[in-house]
């Protein structure tokens, strides 16, 4: 089923400062809320994401319990060349997806 | 002592508030979305920014997918659900002959899954059901809505007028009475809205998820202390129907986007 929602830029011109957004299917069930019955709802967020450009960390975020569900993230980096954007996001319960999408660069 | 005569005074205000007003006449009716913070309709408008789209691909998914006994997936009978699909929700909830009453596209689903998949139905808010309901009026995002127009729909749509109309709770409140009334001012800081259902399933930033038309009508009775009806309940299909009429000819939002 769909993990992840990404959006970077098809092309760019080189020097170029561009937007990249990605949205992940994730609870983030924060782990201080009760059920009906009083037991407590166990921990179950994404705790880190990851931005590679061309192999090349350009991005990384540790997230915390009061992050919403669905996490949005939207940062920028500087079109240098042509390849391939590869997302990671990991959490609890050995959460672990990745995604990628490429760009090229004239 | 003026803390009293304020209260007294107010009880006097609401005591002689007229128990409804008119319609919203057709060229004051605004959906939802004009009521929100830019914020929240940059989300609504970017089908990468908004989570609600993760239940229309989901849909997709499950569209083509086999299940049930008959071992068929919507798409074997109903083709490409992004071409057949388009305009069926803004004409929900819809009547339906063999059971003599209306069933929102919820119920539609569940329908044709006992009836011609073979397949178990799928309970409301249920990540698959909300999936499809998803999809299917996503395919319709920008088309006037029709639902009521049905001749066979009146008595329904009459019966969720009344419902809509009719004081009910501990607070002794009517949907009209903020809907009709009072859609101009707040309440609790937040815009009470003229409760046109152009974007459902919608995605509530309080509910953290995607959620039915039924979520919203029964969390709204619950807001006013009156014991919800059930999911699936004719009197929310009722509600829904008379909603959707009262709404004509705006156009469907789905997956919206609301605080």
């Amino acid at each position: 089923m769909t993990a992840a929602l990404i959006n970077v830029p098809r092309k760019a011109r080189r020097g170029d400062i561009i937007e990249i957004k990605t949205l992940m299917s994730h609870v983030m069930e924060p782990g201080y809320r009760r059920t009906a019955a009083g037991d407590l709802l166990p921990r179950d967020i994404i705790t880190s994401f990851g931005c590679r450009y061309n192999g090349e960390e350009i991005f990384r975020a540790d997230f915390f319990p009061a992050i919403a569900a669905n996490p949005f993230l939207s940062f920028f980096t500087v079109a240098k060349e042509s390849g391939k954007f590869e997302f990671e996001w990991t959490g609890d319960n050995g959460f672990s997806e990745t995604a990628s999408s490429s760009i090229t660069v004239e | 002592m003026n803390l009293l005569r304020a209260i007294a005074v107010a009880t006097l205000l609401f005591a002689a508030t007229p128990l409804l007003a008119a319609d919203i006449p057709p060229n004051e009716r605004r959906s939802g979305y004009s009521f929100m913070a830019e914020d929240t309709r940059t989300i609504q408008d970017d089908d990468t920014a908004n989570p609600g789209m993760l239940w229309v691909f989901d849909g997709e998914t499950l569209w083509n997918r086999k299940t049930g006994d008959a071992g068929k997936a919507c798409a074997d009978c109903h083709g490409d659900g992004r071409e057949t699909m388009k305009g069926v929700a803004a004409r929900y909830p819809a009547f339906d002959k063999s059971l003599g009453r209306p069933v929102d596209l919820e119920q539609r689903i569940n329908l044709e899954r006992t009836q011609r998949q073979g397949a178990p139905t799928l309970p409301y808010e249920s990540r698959d059901l909300l999936a499809l309901t998803a999809f299917i009026a996503n395919q319709s995002r920008g088309v006037a809505i029709s639902a009521g127009d049905d001749a066979q729909l009146k008595p329904f749509v009459e019966k969720g007028r009344e419902l809509f109309t009719l004081r009910e709770g501990q607070l002794n409140l009517a949907c009209a009475n903020c809907h009709d009334d009072n859609w101009d001012k707040h309440l609790a800081g937040s815009a009470i809205t003229q409760a046109h259902p152009t974007g459902y399933p919608e995605y509530r930033l309080e509910w953290q998820t995607l959620g039915s038309l039924q979520r919203r009508l029964r969390s709204c009775m619950a807001g006013i202390r009156a014991q919800a009806y059930g999911y699936g309940a004719p009197e929310l299909v009722e509600l829904e129907l008379y909603l959707m009429s009262r709404a004509k000819g705006m156009p469907i939002e789905t997956p919206a986007v609301r605080p």
